[in-house]
């Protein structure tokens, strides 16, 4: 009996020492793919772009990033970005307020309609602007008439950098504002703040981190945005190229200039990187001044 | 200011919130909306605070010292609310959520950053927490943080105090001292205040009165001693403690329970052939022989003696159980026990105008 106890008492063990060892091996099995599948497909490609880049010497890569096109759809990529990401940060910030804040007919159809740019193709968002503005399209002759260009020329590129980037500020406020709730509002508004000063010192200091996170994203976004504006640009070179498009036109011709121009919009992305963990650091820092109660003697 | 509600009457899609309430609040007490959840407590405490607008009906009226104020924005009416999860901004600290109502005053009426100072430190000073200034609410207890909120709403001097369940999220022991606390305070500022909750205990013990509220109407209105003593309906008895249910027949204007019969006051002289009568367990006595006045028979089920007054629970001989509250002396002098046949006198018992069923 006391020798059947003892075995058993040592199976468990031996299952113990098992699970241990399994569980070691299979949190050194989860990591190594990862690392092997990040290896393989991002840091080598990004490696690979850096090599080529530079493959042609740092002459070559001077050439083809500090010259006039490349310059230029530098400046429409930038003038892009400065017009959809404002145009983005006040319309998150209205769509989520609303949202969150009020109860209204047709709620979840907004709420439906604020992710239409996650779940449609970028292609088919360029197309939709190319049939509303484009010269056959609905609007086209009155615009000829007004002298507006819009579709293969910078007003386009514009529209659809801002329809493609319009839910990232959005989508990260509204959890975070229904979460906070309106109390604080209702307070502010009792103690007589006007509409305006209860958004600017209670409202817009509670969602601050959040909507320095979504700027950023809707940015990076916006920056390598390359399908809806392809189709709105008309490759235009020195007129309607961004640095996406710029790219690719470069590619077909010149590899080694194309990879050179890569170059900008990858270190757009660690910028971006950087700038996005410094963010969440600083947005843990405030929820661990927020979590923790101190105790008081 | 004494407060004014004429005729309030609120609707939300198709649920009505209040119907058609009217109460009279003097200036300078403490009065509490005392009701179950869903009675419209809440909601006429924000129509009064100007969070929530009453339905546009003739003759609705809020008035503030008698000027209306019904159609007024809260940030017009200067009134200090305190909310259940106390609504601090989570972001400032002690000190700039005391200043808050200051700070955002037009820059005519702002008071000098050195005078918001003064008063802050004042305020803080008052709610017992000088030494907090720098912290942020997270890093308050409950109980500290609904001060704050009371500091807060104090801060801009207003004319009346609305608090909404202060003390709700708090625990027993903590909402014990914050009660008395506010009790103190009412005393020394004087303001008109009212302050909503669920709790008859918190009810009878911080108010001058109690305004008893349920399916949207006010049941009884009274001082807290009024309301304990002389229930108004069989749902201001039930609601502020435990009640013992009789049905009786009626005969010659004298209740007939157990075949016994008691004299009743209010049915002298009714045509009632049926009575409910109510009493409370501290209204009904334990007897261990009849000793001529009018008693039922029941035996002992539970005792809880556990407590200022010992709890009796009892079987009636027909049926049904009691609840009987017996000072401890008596209690000690009766030496009860479990499965004993005694009986029990009433001593008071009460009758309510009768709700025709058909």
């Amino acid at each position: 009996m006391a020798t059947a106890a003892a075995s058993q008492s040592t199976m468990i063990d031996t299952a113990r020492r098992l699970a241990a060892r399994d569980s070691a091996g299979l949190r050194r099995g989860a990591i190594a793919v990862t690392v092997a599948f990040l290896s393989l497909f991002l840091i080598l490609p990004l490696g690979v772009l850096f090599y080529e880049a530079f493959a042609g010497g740092l002459k070559l890569y001077c050439q083809s990033v500090f010259n006039r096109s490349t310059g230029h759809a530098l400046e429409l990529t930038l003038l892009a970005a400065a017009i959809a990401v404002p145009a983005n940060l006040l319309f998150g910030i209205a769509a989520a307020w609303a949202v969150a804040k009020f109860e209204f007919k047709g709620k979840s159809l907004l709420t439906a309609l604020i992710d239409l740019p996650f779940a449609v193709s970028p292609v088919i968002a360029g197309l939709i602007f190319v049939l509303v503005f484009g010269r056959t399209g609905w609007f086209g002759d009155w615009l000829d008439d007004q002298d507006v260009e819009i579709i293969f020329a910078v007003p386009g590129i514009v529209l659809a950098t801002i329809f493609v980037t319009f839910p990232y500020i959005a989508r990260e406020l509204i959890p975070l504002m229904q979460e906070q709730g309106t109390e604080e509002e209702q307070a502010a508004l009792a103690l007589g703040a006007n509409g305006w000063q209860t958004f600017w010192r209670v409202t817009l200091p509670n969602i601050k981190w959040s909507l320095l996170y979504g700027v950023l994203l809707c940015n990076a976004r916006a920056m390598g945005e390359f399908g809806a504006v392809s189709v709105v640009s008309g490759h235009i070179q020195d007129k309607t190229n961004t640095l996406p498009l710029h790219i690719e036109l470069l590619y077909a011709s010149n590899t080694a200039a194309a990879f050179a121009v890569a170059t900008l919009l990858a270190l757009l992305a660690v910028v971006t990187l950087a700038a996005k963990t410094a963010l969440e650091w600083k947005m843990r820092q405030q929820a661990r001044r927020s979590a923790v109660p101190i105790t008081i003697p | 200011m004494g407060i004014e509600v004429r005729r309030v009457t609120k609707t939300f899609g198709v649920y009505k919130a209040l119907d058609d309430v009217n109460l009279t609040i003097e200036s300078g007490e403490l009065v509490s909306l005392l009701g179950p959840s869903g009675s419209g407590k809440t909601t006429l405490l924000r129509i009064i605070a100007g969070l929530e607008v009453p339905d546009d009906r003739r003759h609705s009226q809020i008035l503030f010292d008698g000027v209306d104020v019904a159609r007024q924005a809260i940030g017009q009416r200067r009134v200090g609310f305190v909310f259940q999860h106390y609504a601090l901004f989570r972001h400032l600290t002690v000190f700039e959520n005391v200043a808050f109502g200051l700070r955002v005053r037009p820059s005519a009426t702002r008071p000098r950053p050195a005078l918001i100072n003064d008063k802050v430190r004042e305020l803080l000073r008052l709610i017992q927490l000088e030494g907090f200034s720098n912290r942020y609410p997270a890093q308050l207890s409950g109980g500290q943080r609904q001060r704050v909120a009371l500091a807060r709403a104090l801060a801009i001097e207003p004319q009346v105090l609305l608090l909404d369940e202060p003390f709700g999220a708090l625990d027993a022991k903590v909402r014990q001292g914050l009660r008395a606390w506010l009790r103190r305070l009412h005393e020394e500022l004087r303001m008109t205040s009212v302050l909503v909750t669920h709790d008859q205990e918190e009810a009878l013990e911080v108010s001058d009165r109690v305004v008893i509220m349920n399916h949207s109407k006010v049941e009884q209105v009274g001082t807290p001693e009024d309301i304990f003593h002389q229930p108004k309906s069989e749902f201001v008895m039930d609601f502020l403690g435990q009640v013992n249910v009789f049905h009786a027949r009626v005969e010659h204007g004298r209740a007939v329970l157990d075949n016994v019969r008691f004299d009743v006051p209010e049915l002298a002289g009714s045509a009632m052939d049926q009575a409910t009568l109510y009493a409370r367990p501290h209204e009904l006595e334990i007897e261990r022989a009849r000793n001529g006045a009018p008693a039922i028979a029941a035996r002992v089920l539970r005792i809880n003696p556990a407590g200022a007054v010992a709890k009796v629970a009892l079987r009636r001989a027909a049926g049904g159980e009691l609840q009987v509250d017996l000072p401890f002396e008596r209690f000690q002098e009766l030496a009860l026990r479990t499965g004993e046949e005694v009986f029990v006198a009433l001593r008071r018992v009460r009758v309510f105008a009768p709700e025709y069923v058909i």
